[in-house]
């Protein structure tokens, strides 16, 4: 810049020397033709002309013409601005506000959607789970799995895995730590590639290989300070020694899932009895690749005919089971998608209202400066460079709007990301990058060019003598009517945003006012790892051990109930049984069993949860390993598999907890599932379990962590780490973990409909505020305008009450055809997030009249300030400003 | 061959609207594509200064195309920029730092091209004007 400017003076310089050679050799030619030097220069510069316009006309040779313009409209434009402060400040507001939402929104949208997922040829992953009679999805038995991996021709390779914790020993103070079991191939399925070592190869999960782990990067540098020796060290988890093979980077995660995960260890290295076992899912899911160029079709019907090959080999077990194939980017973020979606079309109105707003105030402010225009063209500039003068102006306010939208954006990304906590996956990949970068650069001229633009044809048929003549009054019916459109365009996209936010509201009121069949307020969970030591202990040793664990925590001031317990988190974790009625026939196969949740407590789980006894008994202390076998269901229980019959008395069979056992007792259904989806789910049934009557080889897997319930009196402080201490003092080597209230688990569940809730609530805010300051501005103008008319009609006799009638009837015309227009759209666009709403319909009547009253009534105070101004118009006055 | 005559004639128009008076602005485009060939016909025959291009076509033209020195240098300058010509600054006869314009390789092209459409737009006109002649030799 600085170098043209240089070389552009020199130009200067030399053209002016140029000509002035010219006018010289002229001037001599001349007298050497006889005139005096004084007639000579006198002639030649008369010859010459307009030395000053040959060098404009010269230099727009040159080429920088169009660039010194743009500076020279730009300098313009920041000149008009600035004499306008007020009109500035808030379009540029304004736009950064909108801008910066957008831009947050979309790197949101970006990180988590548009992005491939980050591991190498990702359209060929596909998610892995195993169809069955109660779950569509389920998990993968670990024999079906090795069938699969073996059987398929389609897939280059797949891995399964699920998630454990191991105690941590011998290496500076216990700890526990998150875990997954993986199949060999698991972490070469997504393309890991280790920091440090190896990943499994295959036969390495073969149950009873040797002991070995893969550690995460930052455990390898919290326990090993990187150092490359690591390999080959030893960790004990749970009491087992285990050699490192290999250090997983940083990097790697699946959907947030895998991000605190510190150890990976071989599927054939857990102890689990059932794992072998055909018929036991066990919580494993899948991840496979297809092989390139294989379509997702052609890899489900081959496992088709997998599961078709198994389910005849094995039909006690197999029959009815398929596999359950995905893409992987769908499983990892097809939950947030339609919110994401949703929220960006939100978001994107706001931008249009916040552009419409702009093109409002611009249009007002071409109006007022169509003399300025007038008299500009009367001086000679042409219509091109007018338009380019509005141009430049709006884009002067859209790049500084998007520039301060940038700033808001970065703000507003992490906002995001925080807001939507848990909910939302791949959060780490959000970032403000390049591409959404460009996007705010599209976006922002865009607006610049959509609010300029308005304004800008408009004045693109100055009539100069008609507007120079009309005294600064403007022409007036054409551009009235535009500003009336774009009222009635911002009216109905807020009341869009309104309706939505609105919706949202009731659908967030519906969930909090589910019962969930317990009361969450007080519930403390969290887990609760006995010693390594207890690794080979007898089942009635670890019965014994957990006993203690029981009497121990129930001491501890503040603590009012408590239980242990196995997969009885609703929301959180989830177990299923197979049984049959007793006194009907045994099913032929596992398939035909009938499936219920189930939950394995001790007696106090009830007061734990608040959930009343319906009928009959709960569990007592006696309900032990030396008693027999009892369970209490609940109502879905009782009506799906016992109808109008009595329960209590009867017996069941079931299969993985030793057999028969009594029902005594029937409890009313707690949403498990979570409280919007519950009544959805095909498995509901719920059995409860006394713990203490696992069967040994299920009681000795317990040592190494199992659940904890207790109700705490909510007036007790630091009740966490009183505990925490109750069970250290218990050993160095009991470890508690992952503490949870219940109501956080609730709330969690509910993250992303609240944090739709709240950013829809602040758009349609934003977009109320908008539009009501859309209208008054236009009205405001309006009655500007129509002071002198006013001023007509009062002096000839027009009551006071009918120029305001008149004002507002004008405002309300606007709101009410922009408020019909935006239930006619919001109609059509809710129906597209009806899978976020919940205990309201799409087309929410209430929601739907509520929000359009609101809108309307701010709508009217809005203009009625101006009108208020038309109503005290003083005749003489308004006609005497003429 | 088609010659477009309004292209040949009329390139100023696309020029943006310079802030200068119709007088001006007239003789430009009367004078466009012609004053080009001119210009550089002028210049095949050795480099000159910008009041020797004037002098040389006015001398050659015995006096009838006198050219204008506002359409001149934007000429020369335009000219320039299209690299036909370039220019440097020489001491001339009479001590005087002037400013030389010599035709460049480019240049020659151009007014090889200039010169064969010319003389295709001149049989044209002339084939307009004397129509007669023209079905005669048809």
């Amino acid at each position: 810049m600085t170098f043209s400017f240089w070389h552009r003076q020199k130009r200067e310089r030399e053209l002016d020397e140029e000509l002035q050679s010219h006018l010289q050799m002229a001037a001599r030619d001349r007298t050497d033709r006889g005139e005096t030097p004084r007639q000579a220069r006198g002639a030649a510069l008369r010859e010459f002309g307009n030395i000053g316009l040959i060098k404009e006309v010269t230099r727009e040779m040159w080429g920088w013409a169009s660039l010194e313009r743009l500076i020279e409209d730009l300098r313009y434009g920041l000149r008009m601005l600035a004499k306008s402060p007020g009109f500035a400040a808030v379009a540029i507001l304004t736009l950064a506000l909108g801008i910066g939402a957008n831009t947050a929104l979309f790197s949101v949208v970006n990180g988590v959607l548009l992005k491939p997922l980050p591991y190498p040829h990702p359209e060929e992953l596909l998610w892995l789970a195993e169809s069955k009679p109660n779950f569509a999805s389920g998990s993968i038995s670990f024999p079906n799995f090795r069938d699969w991996r073996r059987e398929n021709r389609t897939f280059s390779s797949m891995g399964v895995y699920r998630s454990y914790s191991f105690n941590l020993t011998g290496l500076g103070e216990a700890e526990r730590l998150q875990a997954r079991f993986i199949s060999s191939e698991f972490l070469d399925v997504v393309g890991v590639v280790p920091v440090l070592g190896r990943t499994f190869l295959p036969g390495e999960d073969d149950i009873g290989a040797a002991p070995i782990a893969i550690i995460s990067e930052s455990l390898w540098k919290r326990k090993f300070h990187a150092s490359p020796a690591a390999l080959g060290k030893i960790l004990d988890l749970d009491g087992m020694s285990y050699a490192i093979v290999g250090v997983v980077p940083l990097s790697f995660d699946l959907s947030g899932n895998f991000r605190d995960v510190d150890v990976y260890v071989p599927v054939g290295q857990w102890g689990n009895p059932l794992l072998p076992s055909r018929g036991a899912g066990l919580g494993f899911h899948g991840v496979g690749r297809m092989k390139p160029g294989v379509t997702i079709d052609e890899a489900r019907a081959d496992m088709a005919r997998v599961s078709s090959n198994l389910a005849a080999a094995y039909p006690d077990t197999d029959t009815g089971i398929g596999a359950f194939l995905r893409p992987l980017k769908q499983t990892l973020v097809g939950g947030v998608s339609v919110l994401l979606f949703v929220l960006l079309a939100a978001v994107g109105f706001v931008l249009l209202i916040a552009c419409v707003n702009v093109a409002n105030l611009m249009l007002a402010r071409a109006a007022a400066r169509s003399r300025e225009f007038a008299i500009r063209a009367a001086l000679g500039a042409g219509q091109g460079r007018l338009v380019r003068q509005l141009l430049t102006e709006s884009l002067l306010l859209a790049v500084t709007g998007g520039a301060l939208g940038l700033l808001l954006a970065a703000w507003g990304t992490r906002a995001a990301i925080g807001g939507l906590a848990a909910g939302l996956p791949r959060a780490s990949e959000v970032h403000l990058d390049g591409r959404a970068l460009l996007f705010t650069l599209i976006i922002t001229f865009g607006c610049g060019i959509f609010f300029g633009l308005a304004p800008a044809l408009k004045t693109r048929t100055p009539n100069l003598h008609d507007t120079l003549k009309e005294g600064g009054r403007g022409e007036s019916g054409t551009r009235h009517r535009a500003q009336g459109t774009l009222v009635v365009v911002e009216m109905a996209m807020a009341l869009v945003l309104l309706v939505l936010a609105g919706l949202m509201v009731r659908s967030l009121t519906a969930l909090w006012n589910v019962s969930p069949g317990f009361n969450s307020h007080g519930v403390l969970t969290f887990g609760v790892a006995l010693p390594p030591s207890m690794r080979n202990a007898s089942a009635d040793g670890i019965r014994a051990a957990l006993r203690n664990v029981d009497q121990q925590l129930r001491a501890v001031p503040g603590v009012e109930a408590l239980s242990l317990s196995w997969a009885a988190v609703p929301l959180s974790s989830d177990d299923e049984d197979l049984f049959w009625i007793e006194g009907k026939p045994k099913p032929a196969t596992d398939n035909d069993m009938n499936w219920s949740l189930s939950y394995v407590v001790e007696e106090d789980y009830l007061k734990v949860m608040g959930v009343p006894l319906e009928r009959g008994r709960f569990f007592t202390a006696q309900d032990n390993e030396k008693s027999s076998h009892v369970v209490v269901v609940d109502d879905v229980f009782r009506r799906k598999y016992f109808g109008d019959e009595d329960p209590i008395g009867q017996h069941i069979v079931l299969d993985n907890k030793g057999g028969r056992a009594e029902i005594v007792g029937i409890v009313p259904h707690v949403n498990q599932w979570g409280l919007d989806s519950d009544d959805k789910e095909s498995l509901r049934a719920e059995l409860y379990f006394p713990y203490m009557q696992l069967p040994d080889q299920a009681m000795v897997l317990s040592w190494s962590g199992t659940g904890m319930m207790l109700r705490f009196d909510p007036r007790a402080t630091a009740i966490g780490d009183s505990l925490r201490a109750a069970v250290r003092g218990i050993s160095d080597e009991h470890v508690m973990s992952k503490t949870q209230t219940m109501d956080s688990i609730i709330s969690d569940s509910l993250a992303s409909q609240r944090f739709s809730m709240a950013v829809l609530g602040i758009f349609a805010v934003f977009a109320l505020v908008l539009a009501s300051m859309g209208i008054y501005g236009v009205i405001s103008y309006l009655v500007g305008q129509r002071t002198q008319e006013i001023g007509i009609r009062v002096a000839l006799g027009a009551n006071r009450t009918d120029v305001l009638r008149m004002i507002l009837g004008d405002g309300m015309k606007m709101t009410l055809i922009g408020v019909l227009l935006g239930i006619a759209a919001a109609a059509g666009l809710t129906r597209l997030m009806a899978s976020l709403l919940f205990g309201v319909s799409a087309r929410d009547p209430l929601t739907f009249l509520s929000v359009a009253a609101l809108l309307t009534v701010v709508a009217l105070a809005a203009c009625y300030v101006p009108a208020r101004r038309a109503m005290r118009v003083d005749p003489m006055v308004a006609l005497r400003y003429e | 061959m088609e010659v477009d005559i309004l292209h040949a004639v009329g390139v100023e128009h696309l020029q943006p609207e310079p802030k200068m008076s119709p007088r001006y602005q007239n003789r430009i485009e009367l004078l466009q594509g012609t004053l080009d060939l001119l210009v550089l016909e002028t210049l095949r025959w050795g480099p000159r200064h910008g009041y020797g291009i004037s002098q040389a076509i006015r001398l050659h033209s015995g006096d009838i195309l006198q050219v204008d020195t506002g359409s001149l240098y934007p000429a020369l300058h335009r000219l320039e920029r299209q690299k036909w010509i370039s220019a440097d600054w020489r001491v001339s006869e009479n001590k005087q730092r002037v400013r030389v314009y010599r035709l460049t390789a480019k240049g020659k092209k151009q007014l090889e091209s200039e010169r064969s459409r010319w003389a295709q737009v001149s049989e044209a006109i002339a084939g307009v004007l004397n129509p007669g002649k023209r079905e005669s030799e048809a």
